[in-house]
């Protein structure tokens, strides 16, 4: 196998570390003939298996136990029945399956708080319960009620779960479509006066939520939290609150 | 041409061994006659079953190509897009295939009597959802054979789409638009021969004066060099048409289409706004060889994905975009197949199949068709996938593919195509770049006198763009 990464057989080997250098993108990776080299070949299949195990992965609740940074944990599914159905299906994962939105009810979340699987549960398993406790510490002045832990779930789903606990906001931490380069990255949705039929237009969205190379953990707590102050304040979350963001946290229409 | 409130009688049904199989319009037929998609069962619109969808294509074969002007799939008061498709309707170039039925016209196309003369003559007779009609009464070899007779060419500063070429869209993009990363994945693309498509970056950051300062290094980078193709970043013609307000070079006037007027407005456009964009574009009268400024890009399950679908089948809906696109006489159309997802086009088969109708569909209706062959991770699908559509795309003669550093977009994070693999298309099927840049590659000695890549290229005469000298 050829370990050399050429970008071309008689160029310099400074040109191609320094593009190397220049990018996280697969630049100078060399040529055997027009192909790829083995090494730059395999490199890039390791990074898909990564990304295709991320979507396939089961978020596991157990792993919580019954409670998480105090609170009780309950679990909740939407009405996709598996993976399959899932990926195929995004309308079934916006819904609770039924008899789940009475599993919530009797309880009660002015700021509710869901882990839900989404794209990635590798992403869950890796940021969501160290995200979960730096929120909680930093929402002193809101009542939170259990975590739920939602499976096979979409963003939407936050809708029904946060109207079932009568929240005034919801956030949803979810695994975002894995890439290549990162297959852990999670995303924070924010919904005022979550119920079913909110648009995405209404919610905002912290994206790339990943130490060390995204946001890092308390960085990201204390922008949902401000958010979640600013929504009490004026009422709204999503493109009403678009005027005071700053640039890079508008409401991101996915999932 | 019929008026629009026309009130058809026609039946829509089949007696196939003593089952009838009737269906409640021309739109439910198109629908089940569509080879399963996700995107399809997703709307509801899908076959039951197998043998429905058979027996939709039996009812489609046996129709007249005329019942497609008269049976308007969405009503024209209520969509500018079938308003479109009818104004340009062009009754003489439709005669000689008038009394054809959609089966009959599969026969035809395939005839070998009929060739590349007589399909660009027709193209402009055949509708949309003729087109889509057609194609699903057609195996996926079917549709090899006919896109391989059909050569449309266009020209901006070099020549897209005649026989024998494959040509690529050099996609060098960044996940903070970082000027450096860009051109590191310019300089990758050009030792490797690829860019005469376009240089087209898709910006991370859509504001207008990150996107100037992505279109003047391009063009630095061009015009040190004197490459000839055409430089593009994809942004909405809005900012587009900003930017040609504010002088910056721009080459190509991109955007994003749809097939109905709803999916389009979801968009952000209409087609009194394309031709704004259009028209500021071609008086920058940039172009050295032509006259084609338009870059679009499309994929099915965009109408469905924006509820704007009015019940029909994602493939044809995607063919109506194709009659958008062919009345600005754009120099690409690329249909970025596999983008979209799972839930639109699930898994590697597909994926392939939506790649062969819309090249097919496109460069029938006169288009010069590209494709982004490409898939998510969370799509059933990988590479060995891509490299299955591109071979049988290469053969069927598409314009251009997408030449991506390692075929991974490290911005928009999905997979396509790399410049190694437009390597290999050209190396298995005999294919060479577009004539006036393979004469670059040439001169400056990226390919050596045999059209191969060189063992030695002469990389200081690279260091005539500050951008690229910057790495060098």
């Amino acid at each position: 196998m050829s370990d050399e990464r050429k970008l071309a057989p008689e160029a310099p080997p400074t040109l191609a570390e320094r593009m190397r250098a220049a990018t996280s993108a697969r630049v100078a990776i060399g040529r055997i003939g027009s192909s790829i080299p083995t090494r730059a070949a395999l490199d890039f299949q390791l990074a898909h298996a990564r990304a295709r195990d991320a979507v396939h992965a089961q978020l596991d609740a157990g792993a919580y136990g019954s409670t998480l940074h105090g609170h009780p944990v309950l679990e909740v599914c939407s009405q996709a029945a598996d993976r399959g159905q899932y990926l195929m299906r995004p309308d079934l994962g916006r819904r609770l399956a039924p008899g789940m939105a009475e599993r919530l009810s009797p309880h009660r979340s002015d700021l509710a708080i869901i882990l839900a699987d989404g794209l990635s549960a590798t992403a869950v398993r890796a940021h969501a319960a160290n995200l979960v406790g730096a929120i909680l510490a930093r929402a002193q002045d809101w009542q939170v009620g259990p975590i739920i832990v939602a499976h096979q779930a979409r963003v939407a789903l936050a809708d029904e779960i946060g109207e079932a606990l009568k929240a005034k906001i919801s956030v949803i931490l979810i695994g975002e479509r894995p890439g290549l380069s990162a297959a852990d990255s999670l995303s924070a949705y924010i919904t005022w006066q979550p119920r079913k039929g909110r648009l995405d237009s209404e919610r905002n969205c912290i994206s790339n939520i990943r130490p060390p190379h995204g946001w890092r953990i308390e960085d990201a707590a204390g922008e949902v939290l401000r958010i979640a102050r600013a929504a009490r304040r004026i009422g709204c979350t999503g493109v009403g609150m678009i005027a005071e963001q700053s640039a890079h946290q508008g409401p991101v229409l996915e999932g | 041409m019929a008026p629009p409130h026309v009130e058809v009688s026609v039946q829509y049904r089949t007696d196939i061994s003593g089952t009838r199989h009737t269906f409640r319009s021309l739109g439910h037929v198109l629908a089940c006659a569509s080879p399963l998609r996700s995107g399809d069962v997703l709307a509801g619109l899908a076959a039951e079953n197998a043998e429905q969808r058979v027996a939709a294509r039996w009812v489609l074969a046996d129709l007249p190509l005329t019942v497609f002007l008269e049976d308007l799939l969405i009503p024209a008061e209520r969509d500018e897009v079938t308003r479109l498709i009818l104004e340009r309707h062009d009754a003489r170039a439709f005669a000689p295939i008038r009394h054809l039925t959609v089966g009959g016209l599969r026969e035809w196309l395939l005839d070998e009597t009929t060739q590349s003369d007589a399909l660009r003559s027709v193209a402009r007779g055949i509708t949309p959802e003729m087109a889509a009609a057609v194609s699903k009464v057609m195996r996926n070899q079917d549709l090899v054979a006919v896109s391989r007779k059909v050569e449309v060419t266009t020209s901006f500063r070099n020549t897209i789409g005649l026989s024998g070429r494959l040509s690529t869209r050099l996609q060098p993009n960044d996940p903070t638009d970082s000027p450096r990363g860009i051109a590191a994945a310019i300089l990758d693309g050009l030792l490797l021969g690829s860019g005469d498509a376009v240089i087209g970056i898709n910006p991370a950051t859509d504001d207008v004066a990150n996107i100037g300062v992505l279109l003047h290094m391009l063009d630095e980078i061009r015009e040190a060099l004197a490459i000839p193709t055409q430089s593009c970043v994809l942004t909405h013609v809005t900012n587009t048409l900003e930017l040609i307000r504010k002088g910056a070079p721009v080459d190509l006037c991109f955007q994003s289409i749809a097939g109905t007027q709803a999916a389009n407005e979801g968009f952000g456009i209409s087609l009194s706004l394309l031709r704004e964009a259009w028209d500021a574009t071609l008086a920058l009268n940039r172009g050295t060889l032509g006259r084609n400024v338009m870059y679009f890009e499309t994929g099915q399950g965009s109408c469905l994905s924006s509820d704007a679908h009015h019940g029909i089948d994602q493939q044809t809906l995607e063919c109506r975009a194709y009659e958008v696109a062919r009345s600005f006489d754009p120099l690409l159309v690329n249909s970025v197949v596999g983008f979209i997802g799972p839930e639109y086009l699930y898994d590697g088969k597909q994926i392939l199949r939506a790649a062969l109708e819309d090249h097919f569909c496109g460069k029938l209706l006169g288009l010069p068709m590209g494709l982004d062959i490409c898939y998510t991770n969370h799509a059933e699908a990988d590479q060995d996938d891509m490299d299955v559509i591109a071979t049988v795309l290469g053969v069927a003669g598409v314009s251009f593919i997408m030449g991506i550093p390692g075929a991974d977009d490290v911005m928009l994070g999905y997979q396509s195509t790399s410049f190694h693999d437009a390597l290999y298309l050209r190396d298995v099927l005999g294919l060479r770049p577009a004539p006036e840049f393979e004469d670059w590659l040439t001169s400056i000695g990226i390919f050596d006198p045999a059209g191969r890549l060189a063992a030695t290229p002469r990389l200081p005469q690279l260091a005539s763009s500050p951008a690229l000298a910057a790495l060098l």
